[in-house]
């Protein structure tokens, strides 16, 4: 495999983004981002089937509009990993900012830890094969799945009392589900969101998922597949026609 | 799409969110806060790079510094620092007002080195002043009210200066510019501080002037904010009824007053300052114990004038440590990182992280919870 590093240290993002570029059309299979420090748009537009690690704090919009390739972030993230990913996976191994996994439309998003405000905000998803999905380890702060149209938000809540304590959870929603571990409390539950019964089929569905967050972070999957989960979704396809709509 | 000019990929991803309230605002301001609550003093020149990693925040058109702990050798005087447009007439006024109401024991102009991103249309000149005490009676019964009159005076009816700071062993640093530039300019590596706030200003909705550039300040109150306060009408109308002037066009400004009102003449906790302008919601009173709920909808009652709407995320310096807060729905960023007697809190960790690499403990606060960090005796 070809692997090339590159030292980040002080470098703004459009050269970083460049020399990643250039890297990955010199047949680079494995790129290696040492002391990266709050450059933003990381990944920007890849395509490929390229592995990025990056060893620092990447800035916002980390991974935005990426297709394809695999980015694997040694530390913290910031504001909206994965907007916009249409493919690929991004694994954080730490926790990471708000709007996490923004307009994302295909692929995966993992968080170790916990995420920020509006995780997966207008997330969506075309049939099956375009599903995006975003895994958070720890917790999520309000608004989690805000106005989400499409994909799967899975919450684990390990080392944690309940998974969700703050409140919003699918505020706006309109399609997509977004999945808790353990019971959610009704009065977290935002506008136009709606509980339903967690199944052994739906557990089915998800199991994958689970093994493949867990395989990720070094989990034992066994341990999180049952069918103690929450799982939300919009009240109807169109929670808020009488509000845009007269007649 | 082109994947080969990053600026036009931005431009297209710009405009392709410019619909989302989230991301409409996506590049505006960038804020820092630092204390070492053992009074250990820190030079500028750390908050400078921290504020310049975050320039993808800012325009260019704004940028400051507020320092405290810069003047011990005056640390019984106000320290006013002024920009004045020229040092005639507007010079002659202010000298006035204080040798009528109190003593100036020393003034000059504050050091500057010519910065090629700078353009000098003011003067910055600080004056150690202290009040005189037979004033004292009445509506001006303490120094800060003799002080806090001077600076509504000069700001709203002396053209020509404006105070842009007035509290002891403090000073603001700002001007039009990048924060690298503001930070040259004013040679702010010369200032040791135990407290230091950062802001890297994106105007939107006022002009770029100097004045304009935060942190806005009154006493010892500074604040540098990132986002609108976009219930500025009610908030300014309420500290006016107090006495209060906002002439500075920008938001913010009513910021520092409200911190003075409700912090320094209704001697509120900062935790209750905060809970005053980003109060929790009433379902969520609803919900708190019976003590709790009865606490928390007295303060909603009793200063819902200064409750503030709109997006924000603060920091603000205060006599005895800082207090960082965002609003209620938590629509701009703030983390938060310690270590050791360090408390530091930004708009990205990255800047904390150049600050402090070895930073621990780093997380985001909760929508309107406050983060204090106060000196330890």
């Amino acid at each position: 495999m070809k692997t090339v590093k590159i030292d980040a240290r002080g470098m703004h993002y459009t050269p970083l983004n460049q020399k990643i570029r250039a890297a990955i059309a010199d047949g680079a299979e494995e790129i290696i981002l040492d002391n990266v420090l709050g450059q933003r748009f990381i990944g920007d537009g890849l395509r490929g089937n390229v592995c990025i690690i990056v060893n620092g704090v990447p800035g916002g919009d980390l991974g935005i509009f990426m297709s394809g390739p695999t980015c694997i972030v040694h530390g913290n993230a910031e504001h909206a990993p994965g907007n916009t990913m249409d493919r690929g996976m991004l694994v954080i191994h730490g926790s990471a900012g708000d709007a996490v996994a923004h307009s994302m439309r295909g692929g995966k998003v993992f968080v170790k830890n916990n995420i920020g405000y509006r995780g997966g905000i207008h997330m969506k998803q075309y049939e099956v094969e375009a599903r995006p999905i975003l895994v958070v380890g720890g917790t999520a702060h309000s608004f989690l799945g805000e106005y989400m149209a499409g994909g799967l938000v899975l919450v684990l809540g390990i080392g944690k009392d309940k998974a969700m304590t703050d409140r919003g959870i699918g505020s706006g929603i309109h399609g997509g589900e977004i999945i808790i571990r353990g019971e959610v409390d009704d009065y977290l539950l935002g506008t136009g969101a709606k509980k339903f019964k967690f199944t052994e089929s739906d557990l089915e569905r998800i199991a994958p998922i689970i093994k493949s967050f867990c395989e990720q972070f070094g989990y034992d999957a066994a341990e999180f597949l049952d069918t103690n989960y929450t799982k939300i979704g919009p009240a109807s396809s169109r929670p808020f026609a009488s509000k845009y709509v007269w007649e | 799409m082109s994947h080969g000019n990053n600026s036009e990929i931005i431009d297209e991803y710009i405009t392709l969110h410019s619909s989302l309230s989230i991301f409409r605002v996506i590049k505006m301001c960038g804020i820092i806060g630092f204390i070492d609550r053992t009074k250990s003093r820190m030079d500028g020149s750390s908050i400078k790079a921290a504020l310049s990693l975050m320039n993808e925040r800012g325009s260019g058109d704004g940028a400051g510094y507020a320092a405290y702990g810069i003047y011990p050798e005056y640390a019984d005087y106000y320290a006013l620092h002024v920009f004045f447009d020229n040092l005639g007439e507007p010079k002659k006024k202010v000298d006035e007002l204080l040798q009528q109401l109190g003593e100036i024991v020393h003034q000059e102009e504050i050091p500057t080195t010519p910065q090629p991103g700078i353009k000098k249309v003011h003067i910055p000149w600080r004056y150690f002043f202290k009040p005189s005490e037979d004033l004292m009676e009445g509506k001006m019964a303490s120094e800060n009210d003799v002080v806090t009159y001077i600076v509504m005076e000069v700001n709203a009816n002396v053209k020509g200066a404006t105070i842009c700071s007035s509290g002891k062993n403090m000073g603001v640093f700002k001007a039009s510019g990048w924060p690298e530039d503001v930070a040259n300019f004013y040679r702010i590596e010369d200032y040791k501080g135990y407290i230091w706030l950062g802001h890297n200003r994106y105007p939107t909705n006022s002009p770029g002037w100097w004045g304009g550039a935060h942190p806005f300040n009154l006493l010892n109150w500074s604040v540098v904010h990132n986002g609108e306060i976009t219930s500025y009408g009610t908030n300014q109308r309420y500290v006016e009824g107090y006495g209060y002037k906002c002439s500075l066009f920008t938001d913010t400004e009513v910021v520092a007053y409200l911190f003075d009102l409700l912090g320094r003449q209704h001697g509120l906790s900062y935790e209750m300052v905060v809970k005053a302008l980003a109060p929790p919601f009433w379902d969520e009173i609803d919900r708190m114990p019976a003590k709790e709920a009865e606490l928390n909808k007295a303060v909603r009652l009793t200063y819902g004038s200064a409750l503030m709407n709109g997006p924000f995320a603060i920091v603000v310096g205060t006599e005895n440590g800082i207090v960082g807060f965002t609003d209620r729905i938590k629509l701009r960023p703030l983390v938060v990182g310690e270590n050791g007697n360090r408390l530091y809190i930004s708009s990205e960790e990255a800047a904390i992280r150049v600050l402090d690499p070895e930073v621990k403990n780093v997380y985001t606060p909760r929508a309107g919870e406050p983060i204090i960090g106060r000196f330890i005796e």
